[in-house]
Parts: C-alpha cells; sequence; structure tokens
C-alpha cells in the first residue's frame, strides 16, 4: 500500500471542483508540494451538461472542462488522493487531514470541498440511490434513454434536469413543490414546448416503491383545498432539490455561518491560520465555476505567502 | 494489450465460462468520472496480467449485459470469480481499493 503518511506536503486541497483543482494548480506550479483529496474529481461543474459562462472558452461540456482543469493540476504537480476527508486536527503548527485509512500531514490546508446535493429525506432513499435514484441527470441520465422518469424540483437545477432528460427518455415528469418553476426563461419555454415533459405543480413526492430499484413513486398534489395522492410508474427518480453545505465533520475552530458555510475574508482565509477556504462551500455570494476557479488560486497564494512566513517547517522537512 | 473490451457477444466467454477472477468497468464515453476511472482499470489491467481479465464494457453498445446487472449508474465496477459477481462498486473508484478487493478474490 502507497502511503501518503511518510510523505509530508505543504498543502492539502479538500476537494476536487473548480476552486480545488485551481488552488492544487497554483499551489504546485509555486513549487510547493501538493496533495488533493477528493472521492470524485470535477464537482458540481463536472455534473453540468453545457457550460457557456466560462470566459474564453466558448460552449464546452462540464466533464470536458473539469478534466482539462485536472489535467493541467497534475503536469503541475498535483498528487491525487481519491477518497474522502472525514476530519482535520491541529497539532502545534501543523495540521493532520484525516481520511478513512490514513493521516496525511500538511502545512497549510485548502478546503474546497463544494456543496452536497439536498436529500428527499425520505426513508427509503438511500435503498434506491444507484438503483433509480439519482442527484445528478448528466451522470447517470444516459441509461435513462426511452424510460420514464420523474425529476423532483421545480428550480433551476430541476428544470435542467427536466430539459436534458426530456431529449433522452420516454416520459419526464417535472413535479414541482410550487405553483409555478422558477429559472431562466429560456429553458422554461424548452420545457414548456416539449410534449414529453409533463408539470405536474404544488406536488410533493412521498414514497419511492419497487423491489431492487425503482418502479413507481407515490405524490401528493394540492387540487384545490383537497390533497390526492397519486402513483406514477417511472423506472427512475432524480432529484433537484437544491444544495447543502455539509461542513459537520469539520473540527470547531473553524467557523461557519448558519448554513454551514466556511467563514472567509477577501483573501480567503479562515479563523484559523494556515486553512484557507475557496469556492462553493465557502460564504461567498456568487456560486460560478469561474469564482470558484478565481477563488481556489488566491487560497493557494495565499497559503504560499503563509507557508514562506513559517520557515520552521519548510526547513525542518528537507524535501525529496 | 492487458485490458480486455468486454461486449454483449464475449460476456459468456469472457466472464461467466472463466474460471478466476475478471473485474469489469461499466462505462460510457458521456460519463465524465469514467474518464478518471479509465486509466486506473488499464494500469490495473496491466499489473494482474495472468492473474485476473480486467478491462471496460461500454454500456451504451452493451445493452443486453447492463440491463442484466441493472446498471444505472457509472463508473460501476464489478469483480466476479468464477462467474459469479462477487463485488459490486459504485462511483469513482481509487486504484488501491481496487487492488485490495481483486487481491482479497484472488
Amino acid at each position: 500500500m502507497v502511503s501518503h503518511l511518510l510523505k509530508n506536503y505543504e498543502v492539502v486541497v479538500i476537494g476536487g471542483g473548480a476552486a480545488g483543482l485551481s488552488a492544487a494548480l497554483y499551489s504546485a506550479r509555486r513549487g510547493l508540494t501538493t496533495i488533493l483529496i477528493s472521492p470524485e474529481i470535477g464537482g458540481q461543474a463536472g455534473t453540468t451538461f453545457e457550460i457557456e459562462n466560462y470566459p474564453g472558452r466558448g460552449f464546452v461540456t462540464g466533464p470536458e472542462l473539469m478534466m482539462d482543469f485536472k489535467l493541467q493540476a497534475e503536469a503541475s504537480g498535483t498528487e491525487f488522493l481519491l477518497t474522502e476527508a472525514v476530519g482535520l486536527e491541529k497539532i502545534d503548527q501543523q495540521f493532520l487531514v484525516k481520511t478513512p485509512t490514513e493521516n496525511i500531514p500538511a502545512v497549510a490546508v485548502i478546503l474546497a470541498f463544494g456543496l452536497t446535493p439536498r436529500k428527499l429525506n425520505l426513508p427509503e432513499e438511500n435503498n434506491f440511490l444507484n438503483k433509480g435514484l439519482s442527484y445528478c441527470a448528466t451522470c447517470d441520465g444516459p441509461l435513462f434513454k426511452n424510460k420514464i422518469v420523474a425529476v423532483i424540483g421545480g428550480g433551476p437545477a430541476g428544470l435542467e434536469a427536466a430539459e436534458y432528460l426530456g431529449r433522452l427518455a420516454a416520459k419526464v415528469y417535472l413535479i414541482a413543490r410550487a405553483d409555478k418553476l422558477t429559472g431562466e426563461e429560456v429553458i422554461k419555454e424548452k420545457i414548456t414546448a416539449n410534449s414529453k415533459i409533463e408539470i405536474i405543480y404544488q406536488t410533493e413526492i412521498k414514497q419511492i416503491i419497487g423491489e431492487g430499484q425503482v418502479e413507481q413513486i407515490v405524490i401528493s398534489k394540492k387540487v384545490g383545498e383537497q390533497i390526492e395522492e397519486q402513483v406514477l410508474k417511472v423506472n427512475g427518480v432524480f432529484v433537484k432539490v437544491g444544495y447543502l453545505a455539509n461542513s459537520t465533520w469539520l473540527p470547531d475552530f473553524i467557523a461557519r455561518d448558519e448554513k454551514g458555510q466556511i467563514i472567509t475574508n477577501k483573501d480567503t482565509e479562515t479563523n484559523c491560520p494556515g486553512v484557507f477556504a475557496a469556492g462553493d462551500i465557502t460564504d461567498i455570494d456568487y456560486k460560478q465555476i469561474v469564482i470558484s476557479a478565481g477563488e481556489g488560486a488566491k487560497a493557494a497564494l495565499r497559503a504560499y505567502q503563509y507557508i514562506q512566513k513559517t520557515p520552521r517547517l519548510g526547513t525542518d522537512w528537507g524535501k525529496k | 494489450m492487458s485490458e480486455i473490451i468486454f461486449t454483449d457477444q464475449n460476456f459468456e466467454q469472457e466472464v461467466f465460462k472463466n474460471p478466476g477472477v475478471a473485474l469489469v468497468d461499466f462505462y460510457a464515453s458521456w460519463c465524465g468520472p469514467c474518464k478518471i476511472q479509465g486509466p486506473i482499470v488499464e494500469q490495473l489491467a496491466v499489473e494482474y496480467v495472468g492473474k485476473a481479465k480486467i478491462g471496460k464494457l461500454d454500456v451504451d453498445a452493451n445493452n443486453q449485459i447492463a440491463s442484466q446487472f441493472q446498471v444505472m449508474s457509472i463508473p460501476t465496477i464489478i469483480i466476479f470469480k468464477n462467474g459469479q459477481p462477487k463485488e459490486r462498486l459504485v462511483g469513482l473508484q481509487a486504484t488501491e481499493k481496487l487492488r485490495a478487493k481483486l487481491d482479497e478474490l484472488l
């Protein structure tokens, strides 16, 4: 087994999306020994089908753009560890990033693990994960070609998923809690023009039924003052009910806001010297790829400056 | 080339009737994480040559096998022993983890 224990990393980046990959690129290019830890690569951008607002790239797919981010970070010397971070400890002047199998020492840590899809909170939800239930239409959608699917969520992400699935599936139910859809007009128009997409308003999902895989869903629909229950036959359920900042695994000494987002100043510094944060997991207002990429770069440059100021660590370690 | 291209046609021969260990990476050309998983599996195929059959199956082109194993999220990796599925892993898997699972079954 390759051990990362024996190696001292100057920078450990947690997260493999736009912010994490940019941070790793900048960190490695500054000559810092850098490792990026994440169970997946690409983040939310990597699951976006079409990206039209990343400057200089015109039209590009999410997986393509993020693969280029990864290759560039790798070429600059970043190491990758495909696992999740489960803990962070501060020991004297350094940090220990914990994964399920090893502890990785670091001089500086960059937190860039983004947001996590919000769940429906149905008791049977986890049983159907990857058995017809998915949180990512672009990842799993093509496996439901000519099948019947339901998209849960009438917000921008739900609309995007419904529009995309409407190109592949035989039928798409778009289940919206409100009495209208919220999102870009262009996508709303595409959805209403597609006869394969049926929008069901003022409706919530109550239950998922199936043996070994999704077969039916029970929905409750508001009709006037009445609530009507209805069963729909579906092969797949795509959950698009927003995102959460899942930062509960972080120690108490990293300050967060009421949403669980990491509080940073304009220089991506957290309240703990040596720990930086970038991208969607921070309390920054705009969750955009180009902004996350910029913030990640900023975090790495700040980490570089921090490491320069703590020579006792740099000199003792003797880089290989 | 050590990596095997599994298909609906050769699956019977290469996996079901294979008396040893086989690792199948269910992937598709449109899947982002699969592009990262691919080289990992390729590397293992080289490493385990002569010990295990390791390769990939394109779910778009080989719908029969993909449906048979109810692959609804990719990458999915299934490790077989004596033609029987023994381990099913969904999502991107690291080299270390796959190596450990293979060694367990060998």
